[in-house]
């Protein structure tokens, strides 16, 4: 899209409030903010989420840093929550009860472990049903709020709290789940995959296009966490920026079925680049486990080779 | 005015979500109340009610999305049993502690295992202390009466919390029996227009709903909670009252049938109840001093008014459909044998449970409680104070 200017939309006035007890270096709390600036401002939102560090960290009574309407409900049903809002504003519309000049949009963010894992049925069944809504998944690979257990997002070989490292074991034994592409499975009209680039340019045209293509849409963030991930905070932005010139996590997105690249690296890194920053990959490092970086590597190239696919290229 | 009818207990709650015509009603299919939303799809269908109906994919959602239209401002229902109620336990807590006062009809049946479809109060009594008022019918006309009572009662500013409109699976909910419509216009206006004071969709009045709160804030909203409780009593007590006076129909917290000058009381809940009164119309064709009461609200519940009501007899069988094992009893003895004891009435109470899934409950087995509870009385007959009918085997007793 034409126009967009870094700029101009970091002057806009800020939906989610400062004072919140988001962590230093919190890429979630970095990427909602992205997706709340492609609201227009002339436009009232209803915010939904899942139980997690956001939701515990940014309304906790009696404050909320949120300032449209907002809803927490549970851990796994952000998805059937937000179902329930954008229906109650269809009907009250239809009834006459909200002036029929005032427009809202529904958003809902949920971590990975409530939207791969415990929301999965809820998120599934919202996106068939296809209410107007956008469901953001925060995902930062593992439960975070709880102290660091993996998910089913969780990267292979990643150390967490129920995939320890240890004379026995190597990390998470086993790949993460494509959600992006399940939910594009649902032929919603858009899903996005996206991340937080210098410029926000990527993640604000999609959020804007989610927001505003009726019916069902799906945003995957990638937003890493400093205490799960464990690298230096200020290093957020450059840890996506790893994560996408090793293609570790491409950006693209699924417009009405058709899949569509959004970046592709001049240089595609070698995937130690990405891991090499992070706590939780130490031990690949270790002398003896190459191997182990060889087979990350390798999952990486048949991701991307399919996504390249998928995309025609 | 009215209009008399035939028809099953879920089409008499379906007739009257019709003529409320509420906002959003999201719903799964579980036996027996799958006809609910059936019915209520199907009015929608052919365009005499409109109704938002959201098919959702697990009866958790079904709450969940409940809780959400009711706090954007929609007014809200669901229907459900058995596991359906089960799976959605966490939401029915959301629902009662957010203060919603949206509505659930539900079908009492048993919950697994073993998997049966058939009727007792297990799923309605695994919900008691969920903060949920709970109602319940003896037939479908009073789940038809007690359904329309649900929104006034819920919704009133002392109370803010929500209701379930309980009725017994199949034996009510599919049994077609006689029954008294009224008016559209008429229960249109006794339930009101729903002017929620604060909601999600209130533009310029952005709020917040679900917080994370501490221990410091917490207590003090459970508290808030368990007040709005006491407060619904004389709430529904009222609005029983109205409705009585409009439609000339209904019980307050519950029907007390030949039990002025009686020496044994049953007091049972549901379907049931209309066993129970036959018999004791046959028994006091005999010459027995013989009762019944029916409880019609479980939640909140009328412990001192029950007390009160069984102050006089000398013996009561307390029924329960469910089991709780606690190893002493179901949960209406404990409640009632708490309320005796606190206004120091000393009666015998015995506990007897029946009808656990489906299974038959006859005047004989009414005949031979009342009897039973002479013998306690008189001749003071020791009986273990639980006790099962109608077991295939006998029970030791």
């Amino acid at each position: 899209m034409a126009g967009y200017s870094l700029k101009e939309v970091m002057n806009k006035p800020e939906r989610l409030a400062p004072g919140h007890r988001m962590c230093a270096g919190c890429g979630a709390t970095i990427g909602v903010r992205a997706v709340l600036r492609a609201l227009h401002e002339e436009d009232h939102a209803v915010i939904g989420n899942a139980t997690g560090c956001l939701e515990v960290s940014s309304y906790t009574y009696p404050y909320t840093a949120w300032e449209d309407s907002y809803i927490h409900n549970a851990f796994e049903n952000a998805g059937a929550t937000l179902s329930g809002v954008e229906t109650a504003y269809r009907v009250l519309k239809k009834r006459g009860r909200i002036p029929a000049e005032d427009n809202y949009k529904f958003i809902t963010f949920g971590g990975d472990g409530g939207t791969y894992d415990i929301g999965f049925q809820s998120l599934s069944g919202a996106m068939e049903r296809g209410h107007d809504l956008v469901y953001v998944c925060y995902d930062n690979g593992a439960y975070m709020n709880t102290g660091i257990q993996r998910s089913s997002a969780t990267p292979q070989f990643a150390d967490t709290t129920t995939t320890p490292v240890g004379k026995e074991s190597n990390g998470k034994m086993q790949t993460r789940k494509d959600l992006a592409a399940i939910i594009a499975e649902h032929n919603v009209p858009y899903v996005a995959q996206t991340t937080l680039t210098k410029d926000f340019k990527d993640i604000h045209l999609k959020a804007e296009k989610a927001i505003y293509t009726e019916g069902a849409a799906f945003l995957n963030m990638l937003t890493p966490c400093p205490r799960g991930w464990r690298y230096d905070t200020p290093d957020v932005m450059k840890i996506c920026q790893l994560a996408i010139d090793t293609c570790y996590w491409p950006m693209f997105e699924v417009d009405h079925g058709v899949w569509t690249l959004t970046y592709e690296p001049k240089n595609k890194l070698p995937i130690e680049d990405f891991l090499r920053a992070q706590g939780r990959f130490k031990h690949l490092f270790k002398p003896g486990n190459e191997d182990l970086i060889v087979q990350f590597q390798n999952e990486v190239d048949r991701r991307w080779e399919d996504l390249l696919y998928r995309c025609a290229k | 005015m009215s209009k008399k009818d035939r028809m099953s207990g879920n089409e008499a709650v379906a007739y009257a979500i019709r003529q409320i015509n509420p906002d959003v009603m999201p719903a799964f299919p579980i036996t027996p109340s799958t006809e609910i939303p059936q019915l209520v799809s199907t009015y929608i269908a052919n365009g005499e009610m409109d109704t938002e109906f959201i098919p959702v994919e697990s009866e958790h959602s079904s709450m969940s999305a409940t809780v959400g239209a009711e706090a954007a401002g929609a007014r809200s229902l669901t229907a459900t049993s058995s596991c359906g109620l089960a799976l959605m336990w966490e939401e029915l807590l959301i629902a009662a502690s957010n203060r919603m006062p949206c509505a659930l009809a539900l079908v009492n049946r048993t919950l697994s295992g073993p998997i049966n479809i058939n009727c007792d109060h297990s799923d309605g009594m695994g919900a008691r202390d969920t903060g949920w008022i709970q109602i319940y019918a003896e037939t479908n006309q009073e789940a038809y009466d007690n359904f329309i009572q649900a929104y006034p009662i819920a919704e009133d500013k002392r109370v803010h919390l929500p209701i379930m409109i309980c009725q017994d699976g199949f034996i009510t909910s599919h049994a077609v029996q006689n029954i008294e419509l009224n008016e559209d216009q008429d229960v249109k206006d006794f339930v009101g227009e729903y002017n929620p004071e604060e909601y999600l969709l209130n533009t310029g009045n952005p709020i917040a709903i679900g917080p994370y709160s501490i221990s410091n804030y917490a207590m003090e909203a459970r508290k808030a909670q368990e007040m709005a409780m006491e407060n619904s009593k004389e709430v529904i007590i009222e609005v029983a009252k109205k409705y009585k006076e409009k439609f000339g129909r209904g019980f307050e917290l519950f029907e007390e049938y030949r039990t002025a000058d009686a020496d044994y009381i049953m007091l049972i809940m549901g379907s049931a109840a209309g066993t129970a009164k036959q018999a004791v119309d046959d028994l006091r064709e005999k010459g027995y001093k013989v009762g019944v009461l029916k409880l019609r609200v479980f939640r909140p519940f009328p412990a001192d008014e029950i007390a009160k009501a069984l102050s006089n007899c000398k013996a009561v069988a307390i029924m329960e459909r469910t089991e709780s094992y606690n190893g002493h009893g179901g949960p209406l003895a404990s409640e009632v044998r708490a309320g005796l004891f606190e206004n120091g009435i000393n009666i015998k109470a015995v506990c007897y449970t029946y009808g656990l899934a489906g299974r038959d409950f006859t005047v004989e087995h009414v005949y031979s409680i009342f009897d039973e509870l002479k013998d306690v009385d008189l001749n003071n007959k020791k009986v273990k104070q639980h006790r099962y009918i109608n077991l295939r085997t006998k029970e030791e007793n």
